[in-house]
């Protein structure tokens, strides 16, 4: 079975090019643009890793962070943090919370399909099948 | 004689600072000549302790001690004892100590007096630009320190790098997928042209930003007006508690908020909020909300509501919780001189906060035409077109023969779909002579960056 991941992002255009790659990929990708709505979404679809931008509408990326790791039900859930903020404080608060990792916007898509990998694969999770884009 | 037991007017606990000053002086004078605290002490007959008190300013020095130690120390006891020729001590012993890593001879410290002696008119041109250097310094961390924290450019950087992240991903595919499906190829390279819009869009707003910024040296208010503006934007203009409980409900509206540490923020805060409150209460969100709605959002059609006081509902109307059938709103007001005093920012419409916007904006021009509500379509160089009503009021209730203060405020609803609708008489506007392409505009103020 493929890796089912979620992305959490609002800007639509970039939805859609990472939604491609990583299906290209061979993942199964879920997207969900609204961060006040997030945490459920997150419990509902189970995913094997969530991609989580910092800045959305309704609920920051950090809180809901927080919120997952406190949570018994996603608090092992892989995370990797999307973020045009790129300074080192914000990456520290992100990795502090318990982001297994941080992409810097603009990122290059070979970049985020072999990190996506390497902490699926870390997880032990279903191997992720590169190809494509990579 | 040991001079341990000075009378007790000499040792006065609570000191001004020129003993402090003193004190420092010899303290530097004495580190400079490297003589130990006990040497100095032992030279001019007083404990080392009694030494170490001077040099912290918690003991009085004058007289024949000053002279001494300034015998001791080799220099004028003038210039140890506060006045011009101390300031100008400190200025080039701080000069030269700041600078002392990037000097290739070692500044001669113990020469300070000598030098401002001999040099005097020299010695006040290295004091002056080490006070200008200081300055520089300060102003330089502030502005640094503005940039970090400008929450505006904080969100168009943002914006830009979320773009240009789009805009990266997307192109890399078409690179690197030459048999893409022709519908995906289609959809890419739609993304990456609206992409470039929405780039150059953001670009020429932060242009805007920056020259706005540089109109203006007001620091403190500024960041405060910014801090609240904030606070509105990440609320989305719309405050459920505010609605439901009134002024009751603003403290903790303000503790909720981010940066309200500052008081000149907070004070900001609490009349803004104040003010909704007093909208919520004359138009209560229960009776506004379905109203407005079944008005389809239009301003035109709610005037009654506001029993004369048309800006009311355009207020109203900008603070609306979000609903699927509402449109995106904008809301600026500005007073009779043009600042602007409150803002909603709308996407494509750039509303400076500091400086002018564009002089044909119906918000300026209503101020022409006190109590007359207009409305009408304004285009955008770019061809983005909004709706605007636009209206001017006085504030408050003015007295017999006191003069109306006046407030415009002019409501903004995007009509992006029907670019290629427009009516006949849209009338043309800019964001701001800076940054606007209309070289022919009859109100042109100053050329603009761009032509």
């Amino acid at each position: 079975m493929a890796n089912r991941i979620l992305l959490v992002e609002d800007e639509a255009n970039i939805l859609e090019a990472i939604t491609f790659i990583l299906a290209r990929a061979g993942m199964e990708v879920r997207s969900h643009g609204n961060g006040a709505t997030a945490v459920d979404e997150i419990k509902r679809y189970g995913p094997d890793l969530i991609v989580l931008d910092v800045m959305l509408p309704g609920r920051s990326g950090l809180d809901i962070l927080r919120d997952m790791r406190s949570d018994p039900s996603t608090e092992a859930l892989p995370v990797v943090m999307l973020t045009a903020k790129g300074q080192a404080k914000d990456r520290e608060t992100a990795l502090g919370l318990g982001a297994d990792a941080y992409l810097t916007k603009p990122f290059s898509n070979s970049e985020m399909l072999q990190l996506l990998n390497q902490i699926l694969a870390k997880r032990g999770a279903k191997s992720a099948v590169q190809k494509g884009s990579a | 004689m040991n001079r341990a037991d000075l009378p007790s007017t000499t040792r006065n606990a609570a000191l001004p600072s020129s003993s402090a000053l003193t004190g420092s002086r010899i303290r530097q004078r004495r580190s400079a000549l490297g003589m130990r605290q006990a040497d100095l002490a032992k030279a001019v007959e007083i404990s080392p302790s009694y030494l170490n008190l001077i040099e912290h300013g918690r003991r009085r020095i004058g007289g024949k001690l000053l002279v001494d130690i300034a015998r001791a120390l080799s220099v004028e006891p003038t210039s140890l004892s506060s006045g011009a020729d101390a300031t100008v001590f400190d200025a080039l012993h701080k000069a030269a100590t700041d600078l002392r890593p990037n000097l290739s001879a070692e500044p001669e410290l113990d020469r300070i007096d000598e030098l401002s002696g001999r040099f005097p008119g020299w010695s006040g041109v290295l004091t002056l630009q080490q006070k200008r250097i200081t300055a520089l310094e300060a102003m330089i961390d502030s502005l640094q320190d503005r940039l970090a924290n400008d929450p505006v450019l904080a969100e168009a950087m943002h914006e830009i790098l979320s773009s240009v992240a789009a805009i990266r991903s997307t192109a890399d595919i078409l690179v690197r997928e030459p048999d893409l499906e022709t519908q995906w190829r289609a959809r890419f390279h739609r993304n990456l042209n609206e992409e470039a819009e929405r780039l150059s869009l953001r670009a020429t707003q932060m242009l805007s930003h920056f020259e706005q910024q540089g109109d203006t040296n007001d620091g403190a208010s500024s960041t405060a007006q910014e801090t609240v503006e904030a606070m509105f934007d990440a609320a989305g203009h719309h405050f459920a508690a505010i609605e439901a409980h009134g002024v009751n409900a603003i403290d903790a509206v303000i503790a909720r908020a981010a940066g309200m540490e500052d008081r000149t923020a907070r004070d900001l805060a609490r009349a803004m909020l104040q003010a909704y409150a007093q909208d919520a209460a004359r138009l209560p969100l229960a009776q506004f909300r379905s109203a407005a709605k079944s008005a389809g959002y239009n301003p035109s059609q709610l005037v009654h509501l506001g029993q004369g006081d048309v800006a009311l509902i355009l207020r109203r109307l900008a603070t609306l919780p979000p609903d699927p059938d509402m449109p995106e709103l904008g809301l600026a007001i500005c007073d009779a001189s043009g600042a602007l005093m409150f803002r909603k920012r709308i996407a494509g419409f750039s509303i400076p906060r500091f400086g002018a916007g564009c002089p044909v904006w119906p918000l300026y021009t209503a101020l022409s035409r006190p109590m007359m509500p207009t409305d009408g379509v304004l285009e955008l160089p770019n061809g983005l077109a909004y709706h605007a009503w636009a209206v001017a009021q006085p504030r408050g209730s003015a007295g017999f023969a006191a003069t109306p203060i006046l407030n415009a405020t002019m409501l903004l609803r995007p009509l992006h779909d029907a670019k290629n609708v427009l009516p006949q008489n849209a009338l043309p506007i800019g964001s701001g002579c800076h940054v606007c392409p209309r070289d022919a505009c009859a109100a042109r103020r100053v050329p603009s960056v761009l032509a």
